[in-house]
Formats: structure tokens, C-alpha cells, sequence
């Protein structure tokens, strides 16, 4: 059966997945939203070209990578020209080679930070094959990290209720971890 | 009396309550009590933290409320265009 769009429910369904996706690539989080409703609108407007042959979630990363292009494109073309500084003179590594300030391996923060994006989306992803409430509450209590009560009034549940989904929501999370990414 | 031994039903529920740290210090000594002596428990809640871990590595954001509000509202004006 070819996919099909519903972008009722594109918000709900992709808009924290995309976010995360976006915020690596742009590290800001207002250009990263904006980047996203521009994303949405647009395949709103080209709809009538969705083939049913993706995902509806590959079709909109589709877009939002040439988004993302985009931005750097204009934000290079504001800039003028690209400008490269390099201080010889900053008292702390005088006498250094540059040869020898290139590889730092101790600096292995920039790995693991790219490593724990794709984990994220592994996460997110796992959580979107699970019931859409169950991930819902399970992200509000683990992501947001709010209140038990909090989401209980939201829900209209009882905390009994709210541990029980928590607890499935876990369990499938957990299988699905297992499966897709340790 | 205080009960101190518990089922492993109660033994995962104060489990999955200390990932958020909801769990008391009474239900805490229970669930230790308990671990000593159930292997499937003590793994339960080994994969559990492992869980919890993954997650808060992943340092995850979710898209703001009231920002995703905005955004449907406007989708919904594009789509009755």
C-alpha cells in the first residue's frame, strides 16, 4: 500500500523528531523551529507531488535537508566573505607548532555529541512505533521531566494509570533499543 | 508491621518510580531487600537504569508546546486555503 500524507498530524507526529534532527545541524533553536514550520508548509504546497513511494517522515527529512542548505546558503551569501583568523600570539600556547594543535585526541567531544544525535533519533523513532499516548506521556515524564500530577490533570488519569503506561512504555522502548541500536 | 518482603510487580512499579526519583526511602530499602534474592528483578531494574541512562544521554529536546500549537494552527489555515 503507498503512503499517505496526513498533515493533521504532521506536528504531533514529526515535529520533536525533526527538531532534533534540525538542532544538530543549526545548534540554534529558534532558526531550527522556524527551519521546521518552513518545512511543513512547504510540503503542504507540494503534496501533489508525494508519490506514496517514502515515508511520510523520509519525504519531510527530504525537504528539510534542503532547508537546511538553504540557510547556510543565504547565511554565507550575507556574510560576504569567509573570513579565517588564526592568533599566533595568544600567550597560552606560544611556542606551539600548529602541526601539534591539530590533533587533539583528548577532544572527542565532538564525536560523542554526533553519536548522541543519531541516539536520539534512534530513540524517537522507537517511540514512534509505540501507542501515540503511551509515547506522548512517556515523553512528557522523561523528556520534559514533568510531574506526575502534572500529567495525570493533562491526561486524565490516575498516577496507577500513569506508572502502568510508563512501565509499557519502557518495556517496548527497551525491545526496540535492543533491536535498532546496542 | 511493616511488610518488608513484596511482590515483583511492586518490586518493578518502585523501580520505574526511582528512575524519576519518586520512590521513597522506604520503597527504596523494600526494592533492595527484594533484589537480594530475585534474579529476574535485579535484571529488570539493571535494564531499566541502563534505559534511563541512554535517555538522558541522548539529551534530547522536544519541540515547545506552545510552538507546536502555533504551528498546527497555522498548517490548518494553509490546509483550508
Amino acid at each position: 500500500m503507498p503512503h499517505q500524507l496526513e498533515p493533521e498530524n504532521w506536528v504531533d507526529r514529526y515535529a520533536d523528531y525533526l527538531y532534533n534532527y534540525t538542532i544538530v545541524k543549526v545548534s540554534d533553536p529558534v532558526v531550527a523551529q522556524d527551519l521546521i514550520s518552513e518545512t511543513f508548509l512547504a510540503g503542504l504546497k507540494s503534496k501533489d507531488n508525494f508519490k506514496g513511494e517514502a515515508s511520510e517522515r523520509t519525504w519531510l527529512i527530504a525537504i528539510l535537508k534542503r532547508k537546511i542548505i538553504d540557510h547556510y546558503r543565504k547565511r554565507n551569501s550575507k556574510k560576504g566573505k569567509a573570513e579565517v583568523r588564526i592568533h599566533y600570539n595568544d600567550n597560552e600556547s606560544e611556542g606551539d607548532w600548529l602541526e601539534e594543535r591539530v590533533e587533539d585526541l583528548s577532544d572527542r567531544t565532538a564525536e560523542d555529541e554526533m553519536e548522541n544525535k543519531e541516539l536520539g533519533l534512534a530513540i524517537l523513532q522507537c517511540l514512534d512505533s509505540i501507542n501515540e499516548t503511551q509515547a506522548a506521556i512517556f515523553k512528557k515524564k522523561t523528556i520534559e521531566g514533568m510531574d506526575t500530577e502534572a500529567i495525570c490533570n493533562e491526561f486524565n488519569i490516575t498516577a496507577s494509570n500513569l506508572w502502568v503506561i510508563i512501565y509499557r512504555a519502557r518495556k517496548s522502548l527497551a525491545e526496540c533499543l535492543n533491536k535498532n541500536w546496542f | 508491621m511493616i511488610k518488608f518482603k513484596i511482590t515483583c510487580n511492586e518490586s518493578n512499579h518502585i523501580c520505574d518510580k526511582s528512575q524519576y526519583r519518586e520512590a521513597s526511602f522506604w520503597e527504596k530499602l523494600k526494592l533492595n531487600i527484594h533484589l537480594l534474592y530475585c534474579k529476574f528483578c535485579r535484571e529488570y531494574t539493571a535494564n531499566n537504569q541502563k534505559l534511563t541512562k541512554t535517555v538522558k544521554e541522548a539529551h534530547l529536546k522536544t519541540f515547545p508546546k506552545t510552538k507546536k500549537e502555533a504551528l498546527k494552527e497555522k498548517l490548518h489555515q494553509e490546509m483550508d486555503k
